[in-house]
Formats: structure tokens, C-alpha cells, sequence
């Protein structure tokens, strides 16, 4: 059943008792064309575009949990195109054109919402390097216009313009950028990918990898075997652990990263606001509550769960910010898993072992990235060739020397 | 988080700085390209036990190889580097 108007109206003469759910719960089979590992919105996005697009039916999304209980459901829903360097900008910027139809595409209610991303600037030369990238952005064809200080005033009258340190001097603004609902998110790839016949499997844990000879055949589940022509990895957080299975190691470090709400507001926040001297952004959500983070804890972590420095650190961002969120109480905080890449760029691509993808490295990128890489991976599981968009995103490039690095902080994970 | 740093005690992971796994190992400077971008880009990335490096900077100053679960934060020791790490960068003159 599509979701319209017309559907809406008669659920309601029934009392709202009569919608059908939204995806099966089918058992596995025992052979898949494409298994996907991983049920958030990567893997499920990868499924969708890839019976969408490619034609290929014959799919299953095994997930350990509930579709979008990792990352999917733990990110601050930001989306945005806003990137400096070639490797990165047509990426993202085919991700965002994904974005402006995705409701149309899943016939779901995703909420994008484009209310502007403003990262701030806060001296001349952070100015200069905010010019270089917003040049950067429109020789791609991507939207972004420099602030200054006046026309940030106008959007945003609430910030600290004369901090006494770190004076706001302007903003670059994406106006295409803004939030999406995360879990809606999972829920429309995932009933999209289910009306085209995937099969989506909860509570299935990937417990090893099936090789026969040098090639990876399947997965060995909590559920039993599965085989699979292509295995295809969506795991991020978790990558290292499922690719230690076949023997692979990664440029990878696993950290936590945080993030916040807290209690309920008027509206106040226009849009996404980045500080540009410490790490801290802020967003509002529908429902009122601000929603904000910073940097990851910054050590090696699976706990999703931070500790207290990166709280305080957080916060005294926001304070500098906006000294009238003070008075704010914190409602919840949570950290998820990242994939921390050696140059803070994403990975998709095949991997040395004949039938084994791999999508993975989002740092803190991937939310915004969902619908890209899941067009992109599905491209390279079909037809076995990069996708032009995701072209320079390969699993060689570190020892190639052809690092995407868009902070230039070298590789060392924990900094980008 | 606290770091029992041998020679100030157990203090805060805010007064550390964090480099990262302490098992790799500079290889021999005529080991080759595969093993060096082995040793600068891949990690094992464990769930779990892992030991690593710490920077004490607003203490001792020292280098910590600190044994911590990746899964649980616990700590179960912390010893003073035997010697300093990382290896300074040498410049090639190429």
C-alpha cells in the first residue's frame, strides 16, 4: 500500500487498527544473490537502490539487533554537502541531491527539513580557509554563500558576537543543508527495500564468514548459515571485528563519539549552527529539544557510551557560543561507535577476497551519507565497478599514498 | 576515565593525550612500502584488551603503554615506555 492522503483518511475511518506493517519478518533463506551485513540506513540503503536500481531481488539484510539500533539511531541527523577537497564533494553532493527526492523515492515521511547549515568563522584567516572551501563547493555546483558578520546577526541574533576570545567575524552558509529524521530514515529504506522483495533479518547476528578456497561464500549466523553470492559489509563501528573474521586488517580505529539533547524549547535555533573555535553544533528538533555534539572521547572504544572531558569540552562550546543555553538542563546524552578512518575518509570498496564488499570508514560522516552509499555500494556489488561519485573512496588508497584528508591531520583517527 | 600513571598516581584521562595502539613497530628502514604503510595504516582495532600509548602532558610528562578493554574502559595496568615513542620522524633527503 502506498502512503497518500486517500490511505490516511480511510486508516482513519478504521480507527488506525488496519495499517499493514511496514516490513516482513521473514526466516532466512539458505542462498542470497547479495547478503548485506548490517541493518541500519547503509545496509538498507544499499538493498533498496540495489533492487531499485540494479534489478537484483534475491537480497538479505541480516542485522544483530533491530534495523537502526546502532548508528542509524544514534547520530545528531545533520545533512549537508559542505566538503573542501574532490575526492569528497561529488560524493556528498550526490548524496544531498538524494535527500531533496527521498520521500518521493521511499514514500516515507524522512522529514528533510533543509533549514541551512552556518558554520561560523571566527578571525580573517578562518575567513580565508571558509572562502577556499565555499569556492570549492560552487565550482562543483554545490550551494554556499560567505556571511558576514551583519548577515549572520540577522539569521542568528542569539550568539556571542563580542565574545571577548573568539568573536564572530561571519559564517559560510549551505542553505541546501539540514536534518532528517534518523529512524525514519531506517524505516523507509527499510519498507522501500521490503516492497521490492528483500529480505530483512532481525535479531541475526553475523557470528563468522563462510570461505571456500579464498572466496567468501556467506555468513555464519546466530540464525545459521546463510550463503551468499556477494557478502556485502555494512557494519561501520564494527567493521574491524567483522573483517577480523576473514583475516583482514584495516586502517580502522574504533571511538565513541557523543552526543546530546536537551530538554525542550521554543523555537529559537534556525538552523544547524557550527561553532568555528572549539567543536560544538547545535540544531533544534521538531520536538523542541536542542540537539548538539563535538568531538569523539578520542581513544580506542566499543562502549557506546563517552566520559565526562568531552561533556565538559561540549559544553563549554556551546557556552562560548550562546551563553543563554546555560540555563538549559541536559535531558540525555549517548555515544555510538565510529569507524575512524587514517585519513577520515569512507572506504567502498571490494576487498581482497573474491566476494567480500566493503562499506565502511564513515567517521563522523555517515548519516548525511546514507543515501550515496547506498547508491554507490549497491553500483559496485552489481556491476563490480566503482561508482564515478565514490571512484576515489578504495580500500588501497593509504598505500597508494592517495589519502583523502580533509583536516590534513594526517593518520592519526582520533584527530580527524 | 582514570590513568594510574606509575610515577603521579591515578589521575584524570583529561591530563593525557592519546597516540593510539602501542603494537605496531617501526620497521627496518629498508624493509620496503608494503610493510611501512602496514605499520602506519593498520590496525587490529581489538574489542576488547588492548594496550596503547598515552602522553601525560599536564603531569610527568611521560609516555604511559597503558593495558585498557576497548569494550569496558577498564583499566588493567599501566607501565612508563621503556623508551621515547614515537620515533622521531627522520627527514629523507629525496
Amino acid at each position: 500500500m502506498r502512503y497518500s492522503a486517500l490511505s490516511l483518511l480511510r486508516n482513519a475511518f478504521s480507527g488506525h487498527q488496519k495499517w499493514p506493517q511496514a516490513w516482513r519478518k521473514p526466516h532466512p533463506k539458505p542462498f542470497y544473490s547479495v547478503v548485506i551485513v548490517g541493518g541500519g540506513g547503509h545496509g538498507l540503503a544499499t538493498a533498496f537502490h540495489l533492487a531499485r536500481d540494479y534489478g537484483i531481488r534475491d537480497i538479505a539484510v541480516v542485522e544483530k539487533g533491530w534495523i537502526g539500533s546502532g548508528n542509524a539511531g544514534r547520530n545528531t541527523t545533520i545533512i549537508r554537502s559542505n566538503y573542501l577537497l574532490p575526492g569528497n564533494i561529488p560524493f556528498y553532493e550526490l548524496s544531498m541531491k538524494l535527500w531533496e527526492r527521498q520521500e518521493a523515492d521511499l514514500d516515507f515521511n524522512t522529514m528533510v527539513s533543509q533549514r541551512g547549515v552556518l558554520n561560523l568563522y571566527h578571525s580573517d584567516a578562518q575567513r580565508d580557509g571558509y572562502a577556499r572551501r565555499g569556492n570549492a563547493m560552487r565550482l562543483h555546483g554545490v550551494d554556499a554563500e560567505l556571511l558576514d558578520e551583519a548577515q549572520v546577526r540577522a539569521m542568528a541574533p542569539f550568539l556571542d558576537f563580542d565574545n571577548a576570545r573568539f568573536p564572530i567575524r561571519g559564517g559560510l552558509l549551505q542553505k541546501r543543508g539540514g536534518t532528517a529524521r534518523h529512524d525514519a530514515v531506517v524505516w523507509g529504506y527499510a519498507r522501500a527495500a521490503d516492497r521490492l522483495g528483500v529480505d530483512i533479518i532481525e535479531n541475526c547476528e553475523v557470528t563468522g564468514l563462510v570461505r571456500e578456497g579464498g572466496n567468501i561464500t556467506g555468513v555464519e549466523t546466530t540464525r545459521g548459515a546463510i550463503f551468499a553470492g556477494k557478502t556485502a559489509l555494512a557494519v561501520a563501528g564494527n567493521t574491524s571485528r567483522v573483517a577480523s573474521m576473514a583475516g583482514l586488517r584495516l586502517p580502522i580505529e574504533s571511538h565513541a563519539l557523543q552526543a546530546f539533547v536537551s530538554e525542550g524549547v521554543k523555537p529559537l535555533i534556525p538552523g544547524v549552527i557550527t561553532f568555528g573555535a572549539g567543536h560544538f553544533y547545535v540544531s533544534q528538533s521538531d520536538k523542541g529539544g536542542l540537539v548538539f555534539g563535538g568531538d569523539i572521547d578520542g581513544y580506542n572504544s566499543y562502549a557506546q557510551r563517552g566520559n565526562l572531558p568531552v561533556i565538559r569540552d561540549v559544553c563549554e562550546g556551546g557556552m562560548a557560543l550562546m551563553p543563554m543555553i546555560g540555563r538549559i538542563r541536559l535531558l540525555r546524552h549517548w555515544g555510538g561507535i565510529m569507524d575512524m578512518t587514517m585519513d577520515g575518509s569512507p572506504i567502498i570498496d571490494k576487498t581482497p577476497l573474491p566476494g567480500l564488499f566493503l562499506n565502511a570508514g564513515w567517521c563522523y560522516g555517515g548519516f548525511k551519507a546514507t543515501p550515496a552509499s547506498g547508491l554507490c555500494f549497491a553500483h559496485l556489488l552489481a556491476t563490480g565497478a566503482p561508482h564515478a561519485a565514490a571512484r576515489d573512496y578504495r580500500l588501497d588508497r593509504f598505500a597508494r599514498g592517495a589519502v583523502i584528508d580533509e583536516k590534513g591531520q594526517g593518520a592519526q583517527p582520533n584527530l580527524h | 576515565m582514570l590513568i594510574p600513571c606509575p610515577f603521579c598516581g591515578p589521575r584524570d584521562a583529561a591530563e593525557f593525550t592519546y597516540r593510539g595502539d602501542a603494537a605496531p613497530v617501526r620497521p627496518a628502514d629498508d624493509a620496503g612500502e608494503a610493510a611501512f604503510a602496514d605499520y602506519v595504516y593498520l590496525r587490529d582495532n581489538p574489542r576488547g584488551e588492548i594496550t596503547e600509548l598515552w602522553y601525560h602532558r599536564a603531569g610527568c610528562n611521560g609516555w604511559l603503554v597503558v593495558t585498557r578493554n576497548t569494550a569496558t574502559h577498564e583499566i588493567a595496568a599501566a607501565r612508563l615506555a621503556a623508551a621515547p615513542v614515537p620515533a622521531p620522524i627522520r627527514e629523507t633527503a629525496e
